[in-house]
C-alpha cells in the first residue's frame, strides 16, 4: 500500500523543465560582458578615480553663463534651419523611394529589393558619420550637415513609410485598376490619399530626431551649435557649455512638444 | 455651424502661413551650395575607395586594424547597454504610475528620464571625456547613462499596462513590497524588458561607431583619421566594416527579439 | 481564531461599509458570508487580512491584533492567512509551480526571494499542495494556459503551500460554471475537514452556501443581520437578509 502510494507520487509529477538553455544564455552574456571589459581595458579603479572629476565638472557647470545665451542664438537658429531643410530634402526623396520599395505598389521584385537594400544600407550609418564624410566632400559649413541630415531622415522616413504603405486597404487600388488608370494615376488616386497623413506624421517624427542630431553635427564641422560644445569645453569654459546644454534642451523640448501636438492632430 | 467652418478655414490658413514662413526663413538663410572643384573628385574617390577597399587593413597582427576597431566598438556598445539595463531599473519602477503611488516621485522620475532622453549621447561622451579622459571608457559611460532615458521610458510605460491583480494576492500572503514586485510584476515585464534592451543595443552599436570621432573609443577614431589624411581605400574598408557589423547585429538581435514575445 | 470587536468602516465619501461588527469565528469552522452585493461582504473579508483598513474597532487574528500590527508583524500575521479571489489573481505569465511557490515568500529573507532561491522543502510543499487539488501534472505549464476552474485550484494550492491556518475566499466561484464550482467548493470542504483549516467564504448563491457552510453570517447594509448554524438559515431568513424573496439567479443548482 505504502509503496504503491510512493510510486504514484513519483509518477504523478512531470519532470521540471530543463533550465540549461537559460543558464547557458546567462553565462554567455556574462562572458561577453567580461570579454568586452577586457577588450577596452575597463577598470573600476579608473571609474573610482574619475568620479570625483565628474562631480567637479558638474559643480563647474552650475550656474550657466546667462550672458552667453544671446551669443549662441544665431548658431541655434542655424541648427534648426539645417534640420528643417535636411528633413525636407530627405522627405521629398523618401516619398518616391518608399513607393518603389512597397511590394503592393510595385509588383516587380527587382525594383523593390534593390530599393530596400539601399534604404537598409543608409540606415546602418549614423548621422555624425555621414556628416564627417560630407565634410570631406563639401568642406566645413552647414551644407554637409544638411546633406547628412537629408540622407539620415531619408532612411528613417522611407523605412516607416513603405511599411505603412504595405498595410493600406487594397480596395481603392483595385478600383483604380478597374477604371483602367495608368501606373502614375493609379498611385496618385489609389495610394496617395490613404497615406498622406501618415507621411506627414513620419516627417514630423524625423524632424524631431533631426533637431537633436543637428545639435551635434558641428563636432565634425558640419555646422550648427555642435562646434561650440568643443570650443567651450576645450577652453574649460564650463559655464558656457552649460548654457549650450540648457539652450539646446529647451529648443528640443519646445520643438518636440509642438511636433507631438501636430502629430496627434493628424491621426 | 457656418462659424465653425470659417474658423476651421482660418486656422488652416494660419497653419499654412506659419509653415510657409518657416520654410522661407529656413531656405533664405541658406548659404549657396558651392561645389568646390575637389568635391566631385572626392565623391568619385570615396566610391572607388568603397569598390577597392584597403583589404590589408582588415587584420594586422601588430597593431591597429579594422577587426580590433570593430571589436572595440561592439564592446563599448555591449558594456554601455549592460550598464544601462541595470541603471534603468530603479527609474522604471519609480516612473510607473501604478507601482509608485506618490505622484511627486513619479513626476520627478518621468522628468529625469525625458531629460536624459533629449541629451545627445555624444554630448554626454564629451562631458565624460573631460571627467575620465579620452578613450573607450568615456564612451561606455556615455552610452550607459544615455540609454537610461529611453529604456526607463519604455519599461515604465510597459509596467503601467501590467495586470496588478496578482499583487493583491502576494500582499495577502504576507509579502513585503520588494517580494511583491519580484513575484507579481517582474515576471510580466521581463520579456519586454529584454526586448527593449536588445533594441537599445542595436541603437548603441550605431552610436558607438561615432564615439571615436570625438575620441571616446571605437572605430570612429581610425575613420576620422583616414578621412583627414584622405586615405580613401581605408575609409572604404572601414565603412564596409561598419555596414556589415551593424547589419549583422540588427539581424541577430531582431531574430532574438522576435522569439522573446 | 478571528474576533471582530466593534468594527466599523466609513469610506472617504461618507458611505458606511461596516457598522459595529462583533463576530467571533472559532478554529475549524466553515463560515459562509451572504448578502446582496454592496452589503459589505468583501469589505468584511478583506479587513481580516487588512487588504482594507477599518475606521474603528479592532480585529484579532490568532490571538494578535492585525489592526495594530506594523511592518514585519503585519507580514507575519498575513502569512498565516491564505486568500482566494474571484478572478484567481495568479501571475498569468508564470508557471503554475511558481504561482504556488509564491505562497511561500513570506517565510524567507527578501534577498533570497529576489534571487528566487526556495528551499527544497518548499518545492515539496508546493507539489503536495498541487496533488491535493489534483493538478500535479500541470505544475510546469503557464498559468494562462489553464481553464478558470483549474486556475482557481492553483490559487487554492497557493494558499495550502502557504500553510495558512485560515483561508479567506472572496466569491471564489462567481466566475465559474456549476460543475467547476462543485469541484472548487469540494476542495475547500476537504481542506476544511481534513486539515482543520478555518474557512471564511463570501458567496452569492444560497444553495451553495447551505451545502458547504457550518455557519452562516448574513450581512445587510454593513450590519450582521443573521449569525447562526446553517440549519437555522431558512428561506425566510434569507429573504430577510436580501430584503426580498429569493430570485432565480441566487440559486446555482449545484446542491440538487
Amino acid at each position: 500500500m505504502r509503496t504503491a502510494e510512493l510510486k504514484n507520487q513519483t509518477t504523478g509529477m512531470p519532470a521540471p523543465p530543463k533550465k540549461t538553455k537559460q543558464h547557458i544564455t546567462v553565462l554567455l552574456v556574462l562572458l561577453l560582458v567580461m570579454a568586452s571589459g577586457w577588450q577596452i581595458g575597463f577598470s573600476l579603479e579608473e571609474l573610482m578615480s574619475g568620479l570625483p572629476n565628474m562631480w567637479d565638472l558638474i559643480v563647474q557647470l552650475i550656474p550657466p553663463n546667462w550672458g552667453y545665451f544671446s551669443q549662441i542664438t544665431v548658431p541655434i537658429l542655424e541648427t534648426i534651419r539645417m534640420a528643417v531643410v535636411g528633413t525636407t530634402i530627405g522627405g521629398l526623396l523618401a516619398a518616391p523611394l518608399s513607393m518603389l520599395a512597397a511590394r503592393n505598389v510595385i509588383h516587380t521584385s527587382w525594383v523593390t529589393i534593390p530599393c530596400r537594400f539601399i534604404l537598409n544600407l543608409i540606415r546602418t550609418l549614423p548621422e555624425l558619420l555621414l556628416a564627417a564624410i560630407f565634410v570631406a566632400i563639401f568642406g566645413i559649413g552647414p551644407i554637409p550637415g544638411i546633406f547628412a541630415l537629408a540622407l539620415f531622415s531619408l532612411g528613417i522616413i522611407a523605412k516607416l513609410f513603405y511599411e505603412s504603405i504595405e498595410s493600406i486597404d487594397p480596395g481603392p487600388m483595385e478600383a483604380m485598376t478597374a477604371v483602367g488608370a495608368n501606373k502614375i494615376k493609379w498611385i496618385v488616386f489609389g495610394v496617395v490619399p490613404q497615406v498622406t497623413s501618415t507621411f506627414v506624421s513620419f516627417f514630423l517624427y524625423a524632424f524631431e530626431i533631426n533637431v537633436r542630431a543637428a545639435a551635434v553635427l558641428g563636432l565634425v564641422g558640419a555646422g550648427g551649435i555642435g562646434l561650440y560644445y568643443e570650443q567651450t569645453l576645450g577652453f574649460f569654459e564650463y559655464d558656457k557649455t552649460a548654457s549650450l546644454i540648457v539652450y539646446t534642451l529647451a529648443v528640443v523640448l519646445i520643438i518636440d512638444y509642438v511636433s507631438t501636438v501636430a502629430r496627434e492632430k493628424l491621426t | 455651424m457656418k462659424r465653425d467652418k470659417s474658423l476651421l478655414i482660418i486656422r488652416r490658413v494660419l497653419v499654412v502661413i506659419a509653415v510657409l514662413a518657416v520654410y522661407i526663413w529656413a531656405f533664405s538663410g541658406l548659404p549657396v551650395l558651392q561645389f568646390k572643384e575637389t568635391s566631385m573628385e572626392v565623391i568619385s574617390s570615396i566610391f572607388s575607395g568603397l569598390l577597392q577597399p584597403d583589404w590589408t587593413y582588415v587584420y594586422d597582427p601588430k597593431g591597429e586594424d579594422l577587426l580590433r576597431g570593430l571589436l572595440d566598438t561592439l564592446a563599448i556598445a555591449l558594456l554601455g547597454t549592460f550598464i544601462a539595463s541595470f541603471l534603468c531599473i530603479p527609474f522604471s519602477f519609480m516612473a510607473a504610475r501604478n507601482i509608485m503611488k506618490n505622484k511627486a516621485i513619479v513626476g520627478t522620475n518621468k522628468f529625469i528620464l525625458s531629460f536624459i532622453r533629449v541629451f545627445p549621447d555624444i554630448v554626454l561622451a564629451l562631458l565624460f571625456i573631460k571627467a575620465v579622459g579620452p578613450g573607450a571608457f568615456s564612451g561606455v559611460l556615455a552610452l550607459g547613462i544615455g540609454a537610461v532615458g529611453m529604456l526607463g521610458k519604455l519599461i515604465s510605460e510597459d509596467m503601467e499596462g501590467v495586470d496588478l491583480s496578482a499583487r493583491e494576492a502576494l500582499v495577502a500572503t504576507g509579502a513585503n513590497p520588494v517580494k511583491t514586485l519580484m513575484f507579481a510584476v517582474i515576471p510580466q515585464v521581463l520579456p519586454n524588458f529584454f526586448s527593449f534592451v536588445l533594441y537599445r543595443f542595436e541603437i548603441n552599436v550605431r552610436a558607438a561607431t561615432i564615439l571615436g570621432i570625438i575620441g571616446a573609443g571605437g572605430i570612429g577614431t581610425p575613420l576620422i583619421f583616414a578621412l583627414s589624411v584622405r586615405d580613401w581605400e581605408r575609409v572604404g574598408i572601414i565603412l564596409l566594416g561598419i555596414i556589415v557589423m551593424v547589419t549583422m547585429i540588427d539581424i541577430i538581435s531582431g531574430k532574438i527579439r522576435a522569439r522573446l514575445t | 481564531m478571528i474576533e471582530f470587536k466593534n468594527v466599523s468602516k466609513v469610506y472617504p465619501n461618507g458611505t458606511r461599509g461596516l457598522k459595529n461588527i462583533n463576530v467571533k469565528i472559532e478554529k475549524g469552522e466553515f463560515v459562509v458570508v451572504v448578502g446582496l452585493s454592496g452589503a459589505g461582504k468583501s469589505t468584511l473579508l478583506r479587513s481580516i487580512n487588512r487588504l482594507h483598513e477599518v475606521s474603528d474597532g479592532e480585529i484579532i487574528v490568532g490571538g494578535k491584533s492585525i489592526t495594530k500590527a506594523q511592518g514585519t508583524d503585519l507580514y507575519r500575521i498575513r502569512r498565516d492567512i491564505g486568500m482566494i479571489f474571484q478572478h484567481f489573481n495568479l501571475v498569468k505569465r508564470s508557471s503554475v509551480m511558481r504561482n504556488v511557490l509564491s505562497g511561500r515568500v513570506g517565510y524567507h529573507a527578501t534577498w533570497k526571494m529576489v534571487l528566487g532561491l526556495f528551499p527544497k522543502k518548499d518545492k515539496e510543499l508546493a507539489i503536495q499542495a498541487l496533488k491535493r487539488v489534483n493538478m500535479p501534472e500541470k505544475a510546469y505549464m503557464r498559468a494562462d494556459q489553464l481553464s478558470g476552474g483549474q486556475q482557481q485550484r492553483v490559487s487554492i494550492a497557493r494558499a495550502l503551500a502557504q500553510e495558512a491556518k485560515l483561508i479567506l475566499a472572496d466569491e471564489p466561484v462567481a466566475s465559474l460554471d456549476p460543475l467547476t464550482t462543485k469541484q472548487v467548493m469540494d476542495d475547500l470542504q476537504h481542506i476544511n475537514q481534513e486539515l482543520g483549516i478555518t474557512m471564511v467564504v463570501n458567496l452569492h448563491f444560497i444553495d451553495v452556501a447551505r451545502k458547504y457552510a457550518t455557519r452562516i453570517i448574513g450581512l445587510k447594509q454593513g450590519e450582521v443581520v443573521f449569525d447562526g448554524p446553517v440549519e437555522n438559515a431558512t428561506d425566510e431568513m434569507f429573504a430577510e437578509i436580501y430584503g426580498r424573496p429569493l430570485e432565480e439567479d441566487e440559486i446555482m443548482g449545484v446542491a440538487r
